[in-house]
This record gives structure tokens, C-alpha cells and sequence, in this order.
């Protein structure tokens, strides 16, 4: 057994520590994409990445948005602003479960004092059209990540396969520090997460639930997805401006349901819209030249 | 003999995929060794949570010799046909004998082929039945090869009497070395026969076999409770799948805060085995549940479990803060101000809301209860209610509580007793070994709920198939024969004629199908069930089953055997001669009976057909054979003295006219015809 290292003890901390260790496992250490989604694997450095010849390894946090979720900072672990720490590793090395395993030691979980489980959960995003076989991975009974064996994404067949890891950054801090409430989270020394986020919460769940116009949000739905399907058009094809359109028409349709707006059936339908986008959004960056990119030799990833 | 060990060793194979996956890979080794003429002497399959085994013992070193003759075409054939036939012997011409034979000179090719290595057919096989291994669900990760497994594959061994089988699959080389438990060992093991890898793995902290990780953990389940003064909750199919999710199983004990005990028991277990997969315990003295759980881990800790019961108690507290939360706010609502909720719920496109199926089915219990002798408000009041716990916190959380919630909401309203129990049981029965509602007013609730079923899925065209019956059609009217024969045995029986409250021709003659597998248990014959439902689909399943049984009976006894003997004779006869010249129902001319045996079989007659009508309305079905026992002995004679196909046309007529009487008399009671020796 490796020496027990010191548990990440701030939130900050820990993002500290998986920078550095998938950094040192030859991750791209990327920044969070300046658009609003819900979730890390919108991030064009998956969900375009993902597809492909180029190897890939990349990591980051990406803050994620789930209007729904919002609880009015009232709910002790639900949010609709919470950040995931997103690890992409394509061709997914022989030994990724390892590696991963790793990181779960360095933020201070020691595998010999827990029980870790990988428990069968297969992942599927209807609105990106992708789809993958993996795990939810169990601490003491408790989910503190989901794994992610990748098989398509915009529709498109992933070879080769990558595998994502996906940390839930607040309940993986909430299990280090021993926190029941989030907002109990240090976020450093100084400050506990409900200091930098609890006003945020307050007033974005109002925002999502009562104050976002629909009208507003109806029109810019329509306009992102009139602008993908405009920049995709034609032989000048610009997948990652569409792409970021595509992210904007979703969190559009996200932020409406949150106002109650859309009925079961339209769901479906503008489920259908956004899947459409992104499928075209992918087929193009395949023909784009980081997406066609074959290299010249086989590169080894971690294997 | 020689001996095989397989070990496909992988990431992390679902529970639920495990037991299915080591079955199939033993049913396809069987079926390759088979058609490869090697024989063995005992095969055994394993699965785990990271590898399937097999091991298969007494298997011969090589396969026997084969030689065959195989015929080809005639010496004079064309060219390109004997080409053919060398090609597909391997043979070159002058290889080939000569044989004559009737049509002229063949071609003989006489194939020797030597016996080849057992290990050299292994190598063979094993890829080959991996690639078919037909997992629910498989996944790619081989780059630019489509080759699938259940998830990546990572190591494969495979001795042959201690020696490796050379080959490889998705990229992995077969050897002779595999790995333990993922934390409680080091390094890889190196293995050659079953015995020595059993052994080896056990000490790796591995368990490989399904059965004996799931006896150790109810083992040590049942004494951990033991040692805390409770005692298990027994949950099968939990063992089951926590088998599946740990090599080396150590079950822990953890408590349950009592801020939590308030909340009903059934929201506390379904939380704790859903979500968690942990084990309720119960005081065995009251039987009520304790507030420990047991957690079955893949660990053996170094702090002897404390972070990880610690661990799993913070979780749990967690998800029953949810479920309390739930159960708290559900109940600040009425159920009966939840019904209009169900107008925006959609049950089936076809088929609309659930308040629009609820409206049917109140209208329904209310119809039923009326019918049975139930008070027909509170089967109304029960029906209205019966669905609106859908639209609660918990429902949505845990579906399998439907009508549980609901009964413990009615209560809390302070609903009537009967209406509460009878959303609870409206349901019921839920599956062949659950319990039939037995207060009326939830049989009529339950009735309503599984007859609306059938009555508008077969409406609108949505009928169970061979392959498939997506909304439980089966189970439903499998539900209602239940419910509706549950009293006969003590004597108190349910009434109700199914044509009265909407169902129709269609839905009883399904209901005549299942009432012959449902009575198959109590030994009725599903002939007679045809022969009676035959009459015109009896809608009366009490009426059905008591007529079937007397029925039974009386072809039990000798007068019976007989009797339906002499029908079988007088329906061929009729039959073949019906074919000539129409059918033979009508008058039969009394001056016309020339022999005894004629006269008697008349009077028999006319007192069976006096006697079995007045009989069967008064459902006096004993009475209805003893009618139709009387007429064994006429009959008999009839065939005995008398030529029914007589010379004279109009004596050959009248005695088929009196054929065509016991046919009808007979037919009163069931249609013969349908009915086996």
C-alpha cells in the first residue's frame, strides 16, 4: 500500500488535487467552457473530442446547470449551480480503472479503509444522442462517481472508445469533510461554500422557476437552433460555433421546463430539436481538421 | 483424465448478467465439445463480479479418428462436378476409388482423419464461443474492432491438464495468470488445474462461486443480527444481487436514527434495498422492524469496518431525510384532493388519463359491488382514491409502494377502514404467490381495476401476443379467476356473471384460455374446461368450475367411461352419414322403434332430457350427471342389439334421429366432442 496521503481539505483543495493528478497522468488540464450546460459532458473537449481518431486526454471542472434542481438553497445536497471534475481519456487505457482508483486515494480516500464499488449504471443523453456502458462507483454505499465506457456520441460511433469519469465535486467534498450540508463545505480556509453560493442558489432558483422570461427564452431556442443549422449549411461548415449553439438552444429548452412551460409531449419533441443539432454538429467537426486528424503513429495513451 | 480451467476475467460485470453469463458459456461449451466429438465427464460454471469460470473434467486428450466413405459423382460426370468433389474432400483424382453401382461407375473418396489434440480443438473453440456469448448488453473498447464483451475484457486462463491453451480475443493473450481481489491482494496468481485456482483464489480473497458467497452472507447476516438481539428480514432476491457485487462478502451492522422510525416501515425497506441494497432487520419478538440495518461490503477493513459503516449510515441518513421529507409533505395533502391531479397524468395514449380510467373504474366497483354484496359507496369511495397515490412524493420515488402509501395517506385521513385496506389491496393479487383480496369491498376494487384492464387494452386493440404481454393482460384476468374462485373450497362463493358489467365475448374466451392454465394446479382437465366454455363462453366462473368439476367426476366412474364411449360412436356415426345427407336433428317417430333396445334408449331419453334441464338451472350439476348416468345402460344396449344403418330407410333415419337426441342431451351439459379418453 502507498502512504496515506493527506485528505483534500477544502473544496478547493480537492480540485487542486485532480488537476495535479490527472495532470500528471498526462491530461490536458483544460478550463470550464463559457457557456451555460448541464453538464461536463457538453464541453465540446468531450462531446466533440469524444469522436474521431485522435487520441485524447483531457481534464477539467465544468460548473453545471440543472435549472430543475434548484431547491431555493434550502435542500442539503441539491443545487442548480454545482460543479463536476471531468476526466476524458480516449483510447480508454487497459488500466484506466486503476488510474482512477488512484485519484480516489490521493484525495484521501483510502481504499483500504472503504468499500469501493463498481455498480452497473449504462448512460444515455437523449439530447446529445450519445450513449455508454460504465458504472456508478459506490463509496460506503454512496455514489461518489460515474464512469463511463463511451460507445456513441451525436449519434456517431465512438472508435476508438473513450472513457469519461465524471466526479461530483460537492458530494465527493461533502464525503471528505465529513459534511452534511453543502453549504457547510470549507471552501478554503476561509470561506464555506455557502458564503460563495448560497445567494446564488436563492436567486437563481428564482430566477429559473419564476422569473425567466418565456417568452424570451421560446425566442432564443428558436434563434440558436436557426444559427446551427445556418453555420452548418453549405461548404463552409463551422462545427464549433454551431456546436455552441447547439449548447444554447439546450439550456434554453432547460431553463423552460423549469418554468413549467413545456408539456410531456412537447418535451419529447424539443428533446428530438436539440439531439438533431448536435448530431449535425458532430458529423461536421468529423470532417473538420482536429476531427479527421489521424495520427501518424499509433499513440500509446496510458496503456 | 485431463482437465480444462477457463477463467474470463473483466471489469466489472453487472449482477444481474452474472449467473445468466456463466450459464451460457457452459450451455455453448457443451454444444462445441459435443459437435467435435469430445466427450467429458463433469462440467461446472462460476461467475463473480469480475470473472466467469469454467472447469471441465474427464476430457479425453485427443479426439477419436474419424474415417468416412463419402459418395461422389459418376466417372462419366462432367468435369466441373468431379472438380467439385475434390475440392471438397481435399483430395487429388487419383486419391479417389471406383465403385459400381446400378446407375454405373462412381467416384469413392474414403477420409481419413486423425484425431486432433484436445488443446489444439480448445484453441479453437473457446474464441469462437466467446464471440456468441450473448450478453443483455455488450460494449466495444478495442480500437477499429468490433469485438464486444460485457465489459472490457482483461485477462483470460486457460489450461489444458495444467498446460496453456494458446489463443487470444479481443486482444488479450490466454496464460495461466489472473488476479485477485482488487484490494485485499497483490499480484498476479499463477494457476494450472481448478484445485489449485480455487484454493489460490480463496486466499486471494476471492470467493468464485455465486452460491457460496450468497450462503456466507446470509450466514453471517443472521449472526451479526443475532449478535445485536434482532433478526434478518429474508430478501432473496437481494441476496441474489448482492452476491453479484462482492468477491469477498463481509456484511456489516449499522443503526437507523430514530428521527427516521416514524416513517412506515415499508418506505424504510424499500429505501434501504433499492437504493442501497442493505438488508432490514426486525425484533423477533414484536416482528416490527429495528432500527439497524446489515450492509453486505466487498471489504475487509483495516479499522474493522468503522468509516465504512459510518460511511453507509451517512447515506442512509441522507436518503431517508429524502423519504421523510416525502412523507412529511404527501401528507399535507388530502388523497382525495390529489384526484384531480390525475387528469394530467397520461395512463396510455389510446386509452387517456388516469382520472379518466379511474372514472371507469369506479363506475365499475361500483356496478361489482352492488353485484356481490358489497356496500357500494365505499367500493366507489375506494376506486376513486385507489390510483391517487400516484401523484405522491414517495410513490414517485419508490413505484413499488403504490397502493401502500395509498392506504397509510387514506388513513391519515381518516378515510373509512375498509376503503383504506381496499386501495392498499386492489392491487392484489400481485404476483402467483401473493395473497386474493378477501374483504369485499377490495375484491370489488380489485375486480374493477383488472377487468378496466382487460376490458380497454382488448378495446383498443392492445392484446397479449405469444412473445409478448406488455401491459400484464395475463396476470390481470389470472388475478380476477383467482379472486372470484378464492371462497370455493370453504363454501362461500363469489357470483358474478362477467357479461353484466361490460365484458365481452372477446375478453371471455381469454379468460376461457387462462382458466385452463389457472385450474391446471388443481388437477381440472382443460378439455372439460373447453367442453363446458364451449356451450357459450360461461361468464359465471364459479358456475364454470363446479360444472367442470361434477363433470370430471362422472367421467371418472364407469358410467361415465361408458358413456362417453357411446357418445364418441354415435357422434362418428352421425358425423359420417351427416356428410351424406344433411343432419339428422329432429322428431323421432315413436311408432317406429321396432326393437327393445330401440324403446328403451327412447324413454331414457325423454327422462334425461326431463331431468337435465330443471337440473342444470338449479345448478344441481350432480343431479345433471346422475341424469346423464341413467343413460349408460340404454345406450349400451342400443349399440349392442340394434344396426343403426338398417336397410329400411326410414328405420335408419329414426334411429339416427334418436343419435342426434343423445348428442343434443349430452351437449346440454358439455360439448362431448371436445372431451379427450
Amino acid at each position: 500500500m502507498p502512504p496515506k496521503p493527506a485528505k483534500a481539505k477544502t473544496f478547493q483543495d480537492l480540485i487542486l488535487t485532480l488537476q495535479n493528478y490527472w495532470a500528471a497522468q498526462g491530461c490536458l488540464i483544460l478550463q470550464p467552457y463559457d457557456n451555460e450546460m448541464g453538464a461536463g459532458t457538453f464541453h465540446p473537449a468531450t462531446t466533440l473530442r469524444a469522436l474521431g481518431p485522435r487520441p485524447w486526454n483531457a481534464a477539467y471542472v465544468q460548473p453545471s446547470r440543472r435549472p430543475t434542481d434548484g431547491r431555493y438553497g434550502e435542500n442539503p445536497n441539491r443545487l442548480q449551480h454545482y460543479y463536476q471534475y471531468q476526466v476524458i481519456l480516449k483510447p480508454a487505457p487497459a488500466n484506466v480503472l486503476d488510474l482512477y482508483l488512484g485519484s480516489i486515494r490521493e484525495i484521501g480516500l483510502d481504499p483500504a479503509l472503504h468499500d469501493i464499488r463498481f455498480v452497473e449504471d449504462d448512460w444515455e443523453s437523449p439530447t446529445l444522442g450519445a450513449a455508454g456502458l460504465g458504472w456508478e462507483v459506490w463509496c460506503d454505499g454512496m455514489e461518489i462517481t460515474q464512469f463511463t465506457y463511451f460507445q456513441q456520441v451525436g449519434g456517431i460511433e465512438c472508435d476508438p472508445v473513450c472513457a469519461e469519469i465524471t466526479y461530483g465535486l460537492e458530494r465527493l467534498a461533502m464525503y471528505v469533510q465529513n459534511v452534511e450540508f453543502v453549504y457547510d463545505l470549507a471552501f478554503n480556509d476561509q470561506f464555506r461554500y455557502g458564503e460563495v453560493f448560497h445567494q446564488n442558489e436563492v436567486e437563481f432558483s428564482t430566477y429559473n422557476f419564476e422569473r425567466a422570461d418565456t417568452e424570451m427564452l421560446f425566442q432564443h431556442f428558436k434563434d440558436a437552433e436557426k444559427q446551427c443549422q445556418a453555420l452548418l449549411d453549405g461548404d463552409r461548415k463551422l462545427p464549433l460555433p454551431a456546436y455552441d449553439q447547439c449548447i444554447k438552444a439546450s439550456h434554453a429548452f432547460n431553463l423552460l421546463q423549469a418554468r413549467g412551460v413545456i408539456s410531456v409531449t412537447e418535451r419529447a419533441a424539443y428533446i428530438g430539436r436539440v439531439r438533431a443539432l448536435a448530431q449535425a454538429c458532430c458529423q461536421a467537426w468529423l470532417q473538420s481538421p482536429q476531427g479527421a486528424y489521424t495520427p501518424r503513429f499509433s499513440d500509446k495513451g496510458h496503456g | 483424465m485431463p482437465e480444462l480451467l477457463l477463467e474470463l476475467f473483466c471489469e466489472e460485470i453487472p449482477a444481474r448478467m452474472q449467473v445468466g453469463g456463466a450459464r451460457d458459456l457452459e450451455r455453448l461449451m457443451v454444444g462445441a465439445l459435443s459437435d467435435r466429438g469430445l466427450m467429458f465427464e463433469g462440467i461446472k460454471a462460476f461467475s463473480g463480479p469480475r470473472r466467469l469460470t469454467l472447469s471441465i473434467v474427464g476430457l479425453p486428450a485427443q479426439q477419436k479418428d474419424v474415417r468416412e466413405e463419402l459418395k461422389g459423382p459418376k466417372v462419366d460426370a462432367p468435369a466441373a462436378a468431379i472438380e467439385g468433389f475434390l475440392k471438397k474432400t481435399g483430395l487429388a483424382r487419383e486419391q479417389l476409388t471406383v465403385q459400381s453401382s446400378p446407375k454405373g461407375d462412381v467416384y469413392i473418396a474414403l477420409i481419413e482423419r486423425a484425431g486432433r489434440d484436445t488443446a489444439t480443438v480448445l484453441a479453437e473453440v473457446i474464441p469462437e464461443i466467446m464471440a456468441k456469448l450473448p450478453w443483455p448488453k455488450s460494449m466495444r473498447w478495442v480500437p477499429g474492432e468490433a469485438v464486444r464483451w460485457v465489459r472490457p475484457l482483461r485477462g483470460i486462463v486457460a489450461t489444458f491438464d495444467g498446460e496453456v491453451v494458446p489463443f487470444s480475443f479481443a486482444g488479450v493473450e490466454s496464460g495461466r495468470t489472473t488476479l485477485g481481489h482488487r484490494f485485499l491482494n497483490q499480484g498476479a496468481i499463477e494457476v494450472r488445474r481448478f484445485e489449485d485456482y480455487e484454493a489460490a483464489l480463496k486466499k486471494a480473497h476471492v470467493l468464485i462461486d455465486a452460491e457460496e458467497r450468497a450462503a456466507i452472507i446470509l450466514a453471517d447476516a443472521k449472526t451479526a443480527a443475532f449478535a445485536v438481539g434482532l433478526e434478518l428480514i429474508p430478501d432473496e432476491g437481494l441476496l441474489a444481487e448482492v452476491a453479484g457485487l462482492a468477491e469477498w462478502p463481509v456484511v456489516y451492522v449499522g443503526a437507523i436514527e430514530d428521527q427516521f422510525m416514524d416513517v412506515p416501515a415499508e418506505i424504510l425497506q424499500t429505501s434501504m434495498r433499492t437504493h442501497q441494497k442493505y438488508f432490514a432487520l426486525r425484533d423477533p419478538k414484536t416482528g416490527k422492524m429495528a432500527n439497524k440495518f446489515a450492509v453486505v461490503a466487498n471489504m475487509i477493513a483495516q479499522d474493522g469496518g468503522k468509516e465504512i459503516v459510518a460511511g453507509n449510515e451517512r447515506v442512509l441518513r441522507a436518503r431517508l431525510s429524502d423519504a421523510k421529507f416525502f412523507w412529511d409533505e404527501d401528507r399535507k395533502r388530502t388523497l382525495a384532493s390529489r384526484v384531480d391531479d390525475l387528469k394530467g397524468i397520461v395512463f396510455h395514449a389510446k386509452l387517456g388519463t388516469q382520472a379518466e380510467r379511474v372514472a371507469r373504474i369506479e363506475r365499475l366497483a361500483g356496478e361489482i359491488a352492488a353485484k356481490i354484496g358489497a356496500d357500494v359507496e365505499k367500493a366507489q369511495s375506494a376506486a376513486r382514491l385507489a390510483k391517487a397515490d400516484l401523484t405522491t412524493g414517495v410513490v414517485g420515488e419508490f413505484p413499488e409502494l403504490q397502493g401502500v402509501m395509498g392506504r397509510y395517506y387514506a388513513r391519515h385521513d381518516k378515510e373509512d377502514a375498509a376503503v383504506a385496506d381496499a386501495i392498499r389491496d386492489h392491487y392484489r393479487p400481485v404476483g402467483p404467490s401473493d395473497a386474493v383480496p378477501t374483504d369485499k369491498v377490495a375484491i370489488a376494487v380489485a375486480l374493477a381495476d383488472k377487468l378496466d384492464q382487460l376490458i380497454s387494452f382488448f378495446s383498443v386493440g392492445e392484446k397479449p401476443t405469444g412473445s409478448g404481454d406488455p401491459f400484464a393482460l395475463r396476470r390481470a384476468a389470472l388475478g380476477v379467476i383467482r379472486i372470484l374462485l378464492q371462497g370455493i373450497s370453504i363454501g362461500s362463493s363469489l357470483r358474478l356473471n362477467l357479461r353484466e358489467v361490460g365484458v365481452n365475448e372477446e375478453v371471455l374466451s381469454f379468460f376461457g384460455d387462462r382458466l385452463e392454465v389457472a385450474l391446471k394446479d388443481q388437477k381440472v382437465r382443460p378439455d372439460l374446461i373447453k367442453a363446458v366454455f364451449a356451450l357459450g363462453n360461461e361468464d359465471d366462473f364459479v358456475r364454470l368450475y363446479l360444472r367442470v368439476g361434477e363433470l370430471q367426476a362422472f367421467l371418472g366412474t364407469d358410467d361415465g367411461k361408458n358413456l362417453l364411449a357411446g357418445y364418441k360412436r354415435a357422434a362418428n356415426i352421425l358425423k359420417a352419414e351427416e356428410k351424406k345427407d344433411g343432419n339428422f336433428i329432429g322428431k323421432v317417430d315413436e311408432g317406429l322403434l321396432p326393437e327393445p333396445a330401440d324403446k328403451a334408449l327412447h324413454a331414457a331419453l325423454a327422462n334425461a332430457i326431463s331431468a337435465i334441464g330443471p337440473a342444470l338451472d338449479k345448478e344441481d350439476f350432480a343431479g345433471a350427471m346422475r341424469a346423464m348416468a341413467a343413460l349408460r345402460g340404454p345406450v349400451d344396449g342400443f349399440f349392442e342389439s340394434v344396426k343403426v344403418n338398417a336397410d329400411d330407410t326410414r328405420l335408419r333415419e329414426n334411429r339416427l334421429h334418436l343419435l342426434a337426441g343423445l348428442r343434443a342431451a349430452l351437449h346440454r351439459v358439455a360439448d362431448f366432442s371436445r372431451i379427450e379418453n
